[in-house]
């Protein structure tokens, strides 16, 4: 072998043992749990027939989707106005836009509960203005509002990235063909985007799936996949359902990314 | 097909907002079906007023821009009803050949089938018809650049603006491209303006040539006028090649180390400076010649032969012979010069 060769192969090395003992080794116990024991494969069908697991694999499913679909849109807007758009105090509103990726889950978890919680911001003004005390912190609503704040961030940062690089050409050649703001987004810019949407959404999806940090601080009885799972083996110690629903879950976000990547091309990282 | 538009332009000038002056007070009047080229070197300003024109850039204040006497500076861009060809094409990943060329229609909500019909004409017009609906990302540098003229045409356009369209292509599908632009241009008998830092191209294309030099207009003329006869050493030397050499002018003729020359009506007086085209100058035996000279070097181009020759005036003198002249260093030559040929240069 030539020791080039030797050389490329011996660069993978450090990776392949990372992934081989951090990531293979335990997904492989982790089917062997989740398939073991006297239930076995039926496992992978409670997920689908016990009300709990699969009213919050579905509430999971449908939470990341909206929260998906609402960041693309506020993030997709926000985006492309601000790679298009300098005015003073540009860098500071991006860097503002930018913070919550500094914050883990737990401190945006808390964020929340100052906004919403019983004694938040929002409850007291309600409360103020001779409303009802208004809580949404510890529900699907508060956990929305959480993943929509950190969320927000990726996709505006990989839409301005993408947009930034737009040839300006392009928009005076469709504004030279009689094109208005409207028709310039609609033919020209929102489909050189596509991809950003598609890898943007992709992660967003897949962290929406499988966020924890934000949920355990809002509420242990909130109804969504990751905390099924920590109540099954803390709980519950059915430490073969909680692997079962980890695969389900693993499987579930794995496929987002792969479709995205079939669809959208190169931009999308890692699935899985 | 129309015809187009006469555009006039009253005293444009464009400072940009970091002070950069990239156009001088300017005025200019394109006539209808006139092929006018704005040529000079890069960073000239011939882009920006290209841009003014298209309504990409604002003039600044008091400058007017007139598409058959009627004021456009206020129109926006897309109200103009112009075509515009960009050096990078700036065509729509996104679309296939045929939805590019198509688009301005679409925009226009000309009904399908008219699109259709006006598309397919473009294509056969451009002689891309296989192409039709091909991606972008699968066509040639050549086979772009003529979809982005036909995408330009298709909106049959008040008056058509090319910005250095064949400047990206090798050179000879720049030959051959020029030749077919021309062709297009002549037969669509539209309104064009076009910018180019390439003479070659600015004179085969141009019915007139404005020639353009740190954001001034110097010469504005066909392209025989700014060959034979250029108002000034800039315009001599940067269209064609030319020999600029000074001398003492008395009564009716000018002489150099090397001998004299006849000039043309009415002579000059005193020191001056002269531009003398290589092609005109006739190189003869030396015996009885009023202006003589030494070969300094010989390079056979094939179809002719360039001749340099040291001693006839302070410069070195370009001077072109037929091919089949037998010329060597060292020979002793007359040169000849038709006094109409000869061109006194002001600056
Ligand atoms: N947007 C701009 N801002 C500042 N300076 C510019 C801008 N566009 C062009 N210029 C300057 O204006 C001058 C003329 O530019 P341009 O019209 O593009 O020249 P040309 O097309 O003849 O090469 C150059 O000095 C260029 O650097
Ligand atoms: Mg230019």
């Amino acid at each position: 072998m030539k020791s080039r060769q030797l050389f490329s192969l011996a660069c993978m090395v450090p990776a392949v043992i990372v992934i081989t003992a951090f990531f293979l080794i335990p997904a492989v116990q982790l089917l062997f749990i989740a398939s073991g024991g006297e239930a076995g494969l039926s496992r992978y069908l409670a997920v689908l027939t016990t009300p709990r697991y699969r009213d919050a694999l579905l509430s999971t499913v449908a939470l990341s989707m909206v929260v998906t679909a609402t960041t693309l849109l506020i993030g997709g807007i926000a985006g492309i106005f601000l790679a298009r758009n300098r005015f003073p105090g540009h860098g500071l509103l991006v860097a503002i836009l930018t913070f919550p990726l500094a914050f883990p889950g737990v401190v945006v978890g808390f964020m929340v509960i100052m906004l919403g919680g019983r004694l938040g911001l929002v409850g007291q003004i309600s409360e103020a203005l001779g409303a009802d005390r208004i809580v949404f912190a510890y529900s699907m609503t508060g956990l929305f509002v959480g993943y929509l704040y950190f969320s927000i961030p990726r996709v505006l940062l990989t839409v301005m990235g993408v947009a930034e690089t737009l040839d300006n050409r392009l928009i005076e050649a469709a504004r030279s063909l009689g094109a208005g703001p409207f028709a310039i987004q609609r033919d020209i810019v929102l489909p050189a985007l596509v991809p950003a949407f598609v890898a943007a959404g992709s992660i967003c999806f897949a962290t929406a799936m499988g966020a924890f940090g934000t949920a355990f601080t809002l509420a242990t009885r909130i109804n969504v996949l990751p905390m099924v799972i920590y109540q099954e083996f803390t709980e519950a110690a059915n430490l073969a359902m909680a692997a079962a629903l980890s695969v389900v879950l693993g499987l579930v976000a794995w496929a987002i990314l792969a479709l995205a990547r079939l669809r959208g091309g190169d931009n999308v990282a890692a699935a899985g | 097909m129309s015809t187009g538009v006469s555009v006039s332009l009253r005293a444009i000038a464009k400072t940009f907002p970091d002070g950069t002056r990239a156009l001088k007070p300017t005025d200019l009047t394109v006539a209808k079906g006139e092929t006018l080229v704005f040529l000079g070197p890069s960073g000239c300003g011939k882009t920006t007023c290209l841009r003014i024109v298209a309504g990409l850039e604002k003039p600044d204040a008091g400058g007017r821009v007139l598409f058959d006497g009627a004021d456009v500076t206020e129109t926006e861009i897309e109200h103009r009803n112009i075509g515009m060809v960009f050096q990078s094409y700036a065509l729509f990943p996104n679309m296939t050949v045929a939805e590019n060329i198509g688009y301005g229609l679409k925009i226009r909500k000309v009904p399908p089938a008219e699109r259709a019909k006006r598309v397919a004409e473009m294509l056969a017009l451009t002689g891309i018809e296989p192409l039709r609906d091909r991606r972008i990302d699968q066509l040639s540098g050549g086979q772009r650049q003529r979809v982005a003229l036909a995408r330009a045409v298709a909106i049959r356009p008040r008056v058509l603006l090319l910005d250095e369209p064949l400047t990206a292509l090798d050179a000879a599908l720049r030959d051959r491209l020029r030749t077919e632009l021309d062709q297009l241009l002549r037969s669509l008998g539209i309104t064009a303006i076009y910018v180019t830092h390439d003479q070659a191209e600015a004179m085969s294309l141009g019915d007139r040539i404005v020639v353009m030099k740190q954001g001034e207009i110097v010469q504005v003329g066909t392209p025989r006028e700014v060959y034979f006869e250029p108002n000034s050493r800039f315009v001599a030397e940067f269209i064609g090649a030319a020999n600029v050499i000074e001398g003492m002018a008395s009564e009716g003729s000018i002489r150099f180390p090397g001998g004299q020359l006849m000039l043309p009506e009415p002579p000059a007086e005193g020191r001056c400076t002269i531009m003398l085209r290589p092609e005109a100058i006739e190189i003869r035996a030396p015996a009885g010649e009023d202006w003589t000279g030494t070969v300094q070097g010989v390079s056979f181009l094939g179809d002719r032969q360039r001749v340099t020759i040291a001693g006839a005036a302070a410069e070195m003198i370009v001077a072109e012979a037929p091919n089949r002249t037998r010329l060597k260093t060292g020979d002793r030559v007359g040169l000849a010069v038709a006094p109409q040929a000869l061109r006194i240069l002001q600056d």
